[in-house]
C-alpha cells in the first residue's frame, strides 16, 4: 500500500496540475484567442486573459455574416458533423451486432472464412483502400451526400471483433433456455442478446461517435460542396489557402472550441456507461 | 402429461469412420407421471440423452416419443417440455417475474393470464416477494426456484432436470431434494432427472436408469438398483462405500466375481480372514478396510459393536443369501 505522506501528496498533486496545465493551457489558448478582435491575436505577445469579444465572435462564426461573407456558416457544419457521427456511429453498432451474431450464434457454411474475411479488414485502415472506396463511392454518385460520407465508414471489424467476443462469453444455456421458451432467433436476439450488449453498446458508441466527428480526409476527399463540409474540415478551409486575406484567427479558435464540444457532452453523458461495458460484465 | 419412449436410441458426433457414438442404443419406456433420474459418472451421456429429449441435439438413430408422437424432428418449444438447466440460465437482464413470465409471452398469452400463472407458480416455490428482483439479487436457492418456477409456469407435459442442485450447498440440496418431491407430487408431471450423485437418484427416483458409458446399465426400482444389481459397474456405483467385488476371494468361482455389500459381513462369525489395515468412524457406523488375502474389502459395522484394532486379523463372514454373483469378462449378474 503507498503511504500517506505530505511530502508523497505534495508530488502526486504537482504531477498531477502539470498534467492538466499540460492538456489543458492550449485549450485554453484557442479560448482565450477566440474572444480577441483578430488584429490583437497576432500581437506579440499573445493576449493571455480572455477579451470582450466572446458573443460576436461566436455569432459570426456560428451563422456566418461579417466581412468575410462567403464563409459557410459553422452551425450548418456542426449539423452536417453531427449527422454524420450518429449514422457512423449507430450504423456501426447494428452491423456489426448482426455480424456478430451470425458468426456466433448460426453455422453456415464458410462460417469461419467470413469471420477471418471481416477481421483482416482488421489491418486495413481506410486510408489504404481510400481510392478504390472513392472510385466505388464516385460512381454511385454518391459524391456530396451523408451516405458518401457515412456508408464506406460503417462496416466495420473492430466493432464486430467486440460483440463477437462478448457473445462467446454469453452462456450456451441463455440461448438454449430461450430455445426451449419457443423464441426464434431474432426474438432471442432481441429480446437477450441486445440488452444484454447495451454497455458495450454505449462504450461503443463513444468511440465510434467521436471516431466519426473526427474524420478528416475521407471527407476531404467526398465533399465538394461547402454545404457538405463537416466541421474539422471547415477548421482546415477557414484557415484559407488564398494567402491574401489574413486569417481570422479569433473564428477559428472558436470554430475548434465549438467542434470538441459535441464529442465532450457525448464522453460525459455516457461516461458511466462507458466505463461499465469496458470493465465489466453483467451476468 | 405424458409417456416417454426411447426407441434404440444412438448419438453419433462426426461423420463417417471419424464419428465419435456417445449413445450407444438405449431403449426405455417411461410411464405417465413418473420420475426418472438418470444416473451416471461424468461423460456417460446422461446430460446428452436428455438434451435428446430436449430437443436441443439431434437424434442419430432410433425414436423418441413423447405421448404417442415421435418428436425426432419436431422443435424444443413444440415439444411441451420444460428444462431446468445446471447453471439455471435466467435471462440476468430480465425480473423474476419476466424471466417466467418470457416463455408464454412468446406464445402471446393474454397479460392477465400471464399474471395468473406466474403468481400460482410463485406461490407455490415461495417467491412471491422475489417477483421484482433481477437474478443476480438472488442467492443460489433462490435462482435455482426461479428456473423451476418459469417450468412450471409452461404447463408442460415433461419436466428435464439437468444436474439443477449440483450448483447448491450441502444442506440446500438436502432441502431442495424434498421440495422436488413434493413438488412432483403436487402436479404428477412425468419427470427426468439427470444426476452424477447416487444419493440423489436414491432417493428422488421412482425408477432410475444406471448408464455407463453410453449404454444402459440397469434401468430399475432404487431397491432392484441397490439390491440386484444387473452389473460390477452398477454394484460398483450405487451405495457408498461401494460392493467389495473379489475376484479370487475364498469360494470364488471360476470365471466369476463376487459382490457383497459391505453391510452384509458379519465379524466374529467363523468365515474368512482379513486384516485390519484401517478403521473409519463415520457417526453411527464404523467402516473397517482390509484385505482378505489379496483382495481390498470393507466391512461396515455398528458404532456400538467393538471396534477392530488395525493390523490385527479377524474373522469375517458373508451373509449367504446376500452375496452376488457377476461374470468377470462381461461384469454382467450371474444369479437371479
Amino acid at each position: 500500500m503507498v503511504e500517506r505522506r505530505a511530502t508523497l501528496g505534495i508530488l502526486a498533486h504537482a504531477v498531477m496540475i502539470l498534467g492538466v496545465l499540460l492538456v489543458a493551457f492550449p485549450i485554453y489558448l484557442a479560448f482565450v484567442a477566440s474572444t480577441h478582435q483578430p488584429q490583437d491575436i497576432v500581437q506579440s505577445p499573445m493576449p493571455l486573459w480572455p477579451g470582450s469579444h466572446l458573443w460576436e465572435t461566436y455569432r459570426t462564426a456560428l451563422f456566418g455574416g461579417g466581412e468575410g461573407a462567403e464563409r459557410p456558416p459553422v452551425a450548418r457544419m456542426m449539423v452536417v458533423s453531427f449527422i454524420t457521427a450518429m449514422v457512423i456511429a449507430l450504423g456501426k453498432i447494428t452491423i456489426s451486432l448482426l455480424s456478430a451474431f451470425a458468426v456466433v450464434y448460426f453455422r453456415f457454411p464458410l462460417r469461419n472464412l467470413c469471420f477471418w474475411a471481416i477481421f483482416i479488414t482488421l489491418m486495413l485502415p481506410v486510408e489504404v483502400r481510400i481510392l478504390p472506396t472513392y472510385k466505388v463511392v464516385a460512381d454511385l454518385g454518391m459524391l456530396n451526400s451523408y451516405a458518401g460520407l457515412t456508408v464506406p465508414l460503417i462496416a466495420s471489424a473492430t466493432a464486430t471483433f467486440l460483440f463477437r467476443q462478448f457473445f462467446l462469453t454469453v452462456p450456451d444455456e441463455l440461448a438454449e433456455a430461450a430455445r426451449m421458451d419457443g423464441a426464434s432467433p431474432m426474438r432471442f436476439f432481441k429480446d437477450i442478446l441486445v440488452p444484454l450488449s447495451r454497455t458495450s453498446m454505449a462504450a461503443l458508441f463513444v468511440i465510434q461517435f467521436i471516431y466519426g466527428w473526427n474524420q478528416y480526409l475521407w471527407p476531404l476527399l467526398v465533399t465538394t460542396n461547402q454545404d457538405m463540409y463537416p466541421v474539422v474540415l471547415g477548421i482546415r478551409a477557414m484557415m484559407g489557402g488564398s494567402g491574401e486575406s489574413m486569417v481570422e484567427w479569433n473564428l477559428v479558435m472558436a470554430t475548434a472550441i465549438m467542434a470538441m464540444v459535441p464529442p465532450a457532452i457525448v464522453v460525459v453523458l455516457m461516461q458511466k456507461w462507458f466505463v461499465k461495458g469496458l470493465v465489466d460484465t453483467e451476468k | 402429461m405424458a409417456s416417454i419412449s426411447l426407441r434404440k436410441v444412438t448419438k453419433r458426433y462426426g461423420k463417417d469412420a471419424r464419428a465419435v457414438q456417445v449413445i450407444h442404443g438405449v431403449s426405455a419406456e417411461i410411464q405417465d407421471g413418473e420420475f426418472i433420474v438418470i444416473v451416471g459418472p461424468s461423460g456417460c451421456g446422461k446430460s446428452t440423452l436428455l438434451r435428446m429429449v430436449a430437443g436441443l441435439e439431434e437424434i442419430s438413430g432410433g425414436e423418441i416419443a413423447i405421448g404417442d408422437k415421435v418428436v425426432n424432428d419436431v422443435e424444443p418449444a413444440q415439444r411441451d417440455i420444460a428444462m431446468v438447466f445446471q447453471n439455471y440460465a435466467l435471462y440476468p437482464h430480465m425480473s423474476v417475474f419476466e424471466n417466467m413470465a418470457y416463455g408464454l409471452r412468446i406464445k402471446n398469452v393474454p397479460t392477465d393470464q400471464i399474471r395468473a400463472s406466474v403468481d400460482k407458480a410463485a406461490k407455490i416455490l415461495e417467491l412471491g416477494h422475489l417477483l421484482e428482483r433481477k437474478p443476480r439479487e438472488l442467492s443460489g436457492g433462490q435462482r435455482q426456484r426461479v428456473a423451476m418456477g418459469r417450468a412450471i409456469v409452461r404447463q408442460p407435459k415433461v419436466f428435464l432436470f439437468d444436474e439443477p442442485l449440483s450448483n447448491l450447498d450441502a444442506k440446500l440440496r438436502a432441502q431442495t431434494r424434498l421440495e422436488i418431491q413434493k413438488l412432483h407430487q403436487e402436479l404428477g408431471i412425468t419427470s427426468l432427472f439427470v444426476t452424477h450423485d447416487q444419493v440423489e437418484a436414491m432417493t428422488l427416483a421412482q425408477r432410475m436408469i444406471v448408464m455407463n458409458g453410453g449404454m444402459m446399465e440397469q434401468f430399475g426400482t432404487p431397491e432392484e438398483v441397490y439390491h440386484q444389481p444387473a452389473s460390477t459397474f452398477v454394484a460398483s456405483f450405487i451405495g457408498s462405500p461401494p460392493m467389495n467385488l473379489l475376484k479370487n476371494g475364498p469360494g470364488a468361482r471360476k470365471g466369476a466375481t463376487m459382490g457383497i455389500r459391505p453391510e452384509h459381513l458379519d465379524i466374529g462369525a467363523t468365515g474368512w480372514d482379513m486384516q485390519v489395515d484401517n478403521v473409519e468412524l463415520l457417526g453411527a457406523e464404523r467402516l473397517v478396510y482390509g484385505r482378505v488375502g489379496s483382495e481390498p474389502l470393507i466391512v461396515r459395522i455398528e458404532e456400538s459393536a467393538p471396534s477392530p484394532v488395525r493390523g490385527t486379523t479377524i474373522q469375517v463372514a458373508p451373509r449367504e443369501d446376500r452375496v452376488h454373483w457377476f461374470d468377470t469378462t462381461s461384469g454382467k449378474r450371474l444369479n437371479a
